[in-house]
């Protein structure tokens, strides 16, 4: 009888132990796929990043009165301002030189409602220097900063907004030559939108 | 070449030119409409400032294939518009021309000011017309002018 008793106790000793591992193990587990998975939507937040903060997308997401131009993201030239909405002053407004689509014979970029993004949504300080990563995509991810926009909405944004597509076609400069374009491709940037959406769009620590 | 039905103040004009064609050039070249004025050719400085579907727009960057259906007004025609004749009269009153090169463009700014600005104040003056230089530098007496054009039309 004792001895019966002795080899319950050992397997129910051995059982919750063997519970007790697989617990851990699986929570150690489920802890390095959450870390995982967070890591590599950081890592595509980054590349995300590189073409927010490239000229074609930054010029138009100041934090100042103007817009910018040219690769050297220099103040846009004619003494433009931003006006009320985005879209200049009366006898001044961003469409009475951008059209609807880029006029390469004259050099002027274009598409439809040219206009500069409003001040919730800049990426910039008001020196005109780009804003740190955490902090563009803390605006980018903040419902109240970017126009209501789910993660969905983002995706679906950076992947058919026509001004967003702009940028991978943005036309010739007065002087003829191509403007510069982002650093990534379109699709590769949509795909590493998808990857920073999957992984529930993360933001980099604030340093 | 390629032609284009153009609305130009009203009428309809056909011109056979490039595409590429900027809309002054048509206005001033096929059209002989020669109060347009080209002053830089790269939209900066707003001599060439005409209306294009009521907006501001620098005819000198404008591709005539991008102008679509949209109706061109233009200088010629601001003495049959309400808004461009009390400019044009304030102009006058003030005696705002020195060399007057830069002024067509200046008044269509200054219509299209007061087409959405009814009163104007001097921070609204100078942003919608900073784009549109005068090398005489008139800009104090274009400030009077466009303020006498808004008391006119009240």
């Amino acid at each position: 009888m004792p001895r019966t008793r002795t080899a319950g106790l050992l397997c129910v000793t051995l059982f919750a132990a063997f519970g007790a591992w697989a617990f851990l193990s699986g929570a150690r587990v489920e802890a390095r796929r959450v870390a995982d998975k967070r890591a590599e939507g950081l890592a595509a937040w980054e590349q995300v990043y590189t073409v927010l903060t490239h000229p074609r997308c930054i010029n138009c997401h100041t934090a100042t009165n103007y817009p910018q131009q040219g690769d050297e993201r220099r103040r846009h030239f004619a003494n433009v301002v931003r006006g009320p909405d985005g879209r200049g002053v009366p006898a001044l407004n961003c469409a009475g030189c951008h059209q609807k689509a880029n006029a390469d014979s004259t050099g002027v970029p274009g598409g439809p409602d040219w206009h500069l993004a409003p001040l919730s949504m800049r990426w910039q300080d008001e020196n005109d220097r780009p804003l740190p990563s955490a902090a563009v995509c803390q605006q980018v991810t903040d419902p109240k900063r970017n126009g209501q926009m789910s993660a969905q909405a983002l995706l679906k944004h950076n992947a058919e907004a026509e001004l967003v597509l702009w940028a991978w076609e943005p036309g010739r400069r007065p002087d003829g030559s191509e403007r510069a374009t982002p650093p990534l491709t379109h699709a590769e940037f949509v795909a590493a939108t998808r990857r920073w959406v999957e992984a529930g769009t993360p933001c980099p620590s604030v340093k | 070449m390629a032609k284009y039905q153009l609305n130009v103040n009203g009428e309809r004009r056909e011109v056979s030119v490039d595409p590429s064609t900027p809309l002054l050039w048509v206005l001033r070249e096929d059209l002989k409409m020669t109060g347009t004025k080209f002053g830089c050719g790269v939209s900066a400085c707003g001599a060439c400032t005409v209306h294009v579907a009521g907006v501001a727009t620098r005819s000198c960057v404008l591709p005539v294939a991008l102008l679509g259906e949209r109706p061109v007004v233009t200088i010629e025609a601001m003495a049959n518009d309400p808004v461009g004749r009390a400019v044009q009269d304030a102009w006058v009153e003030r005696d705002v021309v020195q060399c007057g090169y830069c002024q067509s463009g200046q008044i269509m700014s200054a219509v299209a000011l007061l087409k959405q600005t009814p009163k104007p104040s001097d921070v609204n003056i100078d942003e919608s017309l900073g784009g549109n230089l005068c090398r005489c530098a008139t800009y104090v007496r274009i400030r009077e002018a466009v303020h006498l054009a808004a008391q006119k039309l009240k």
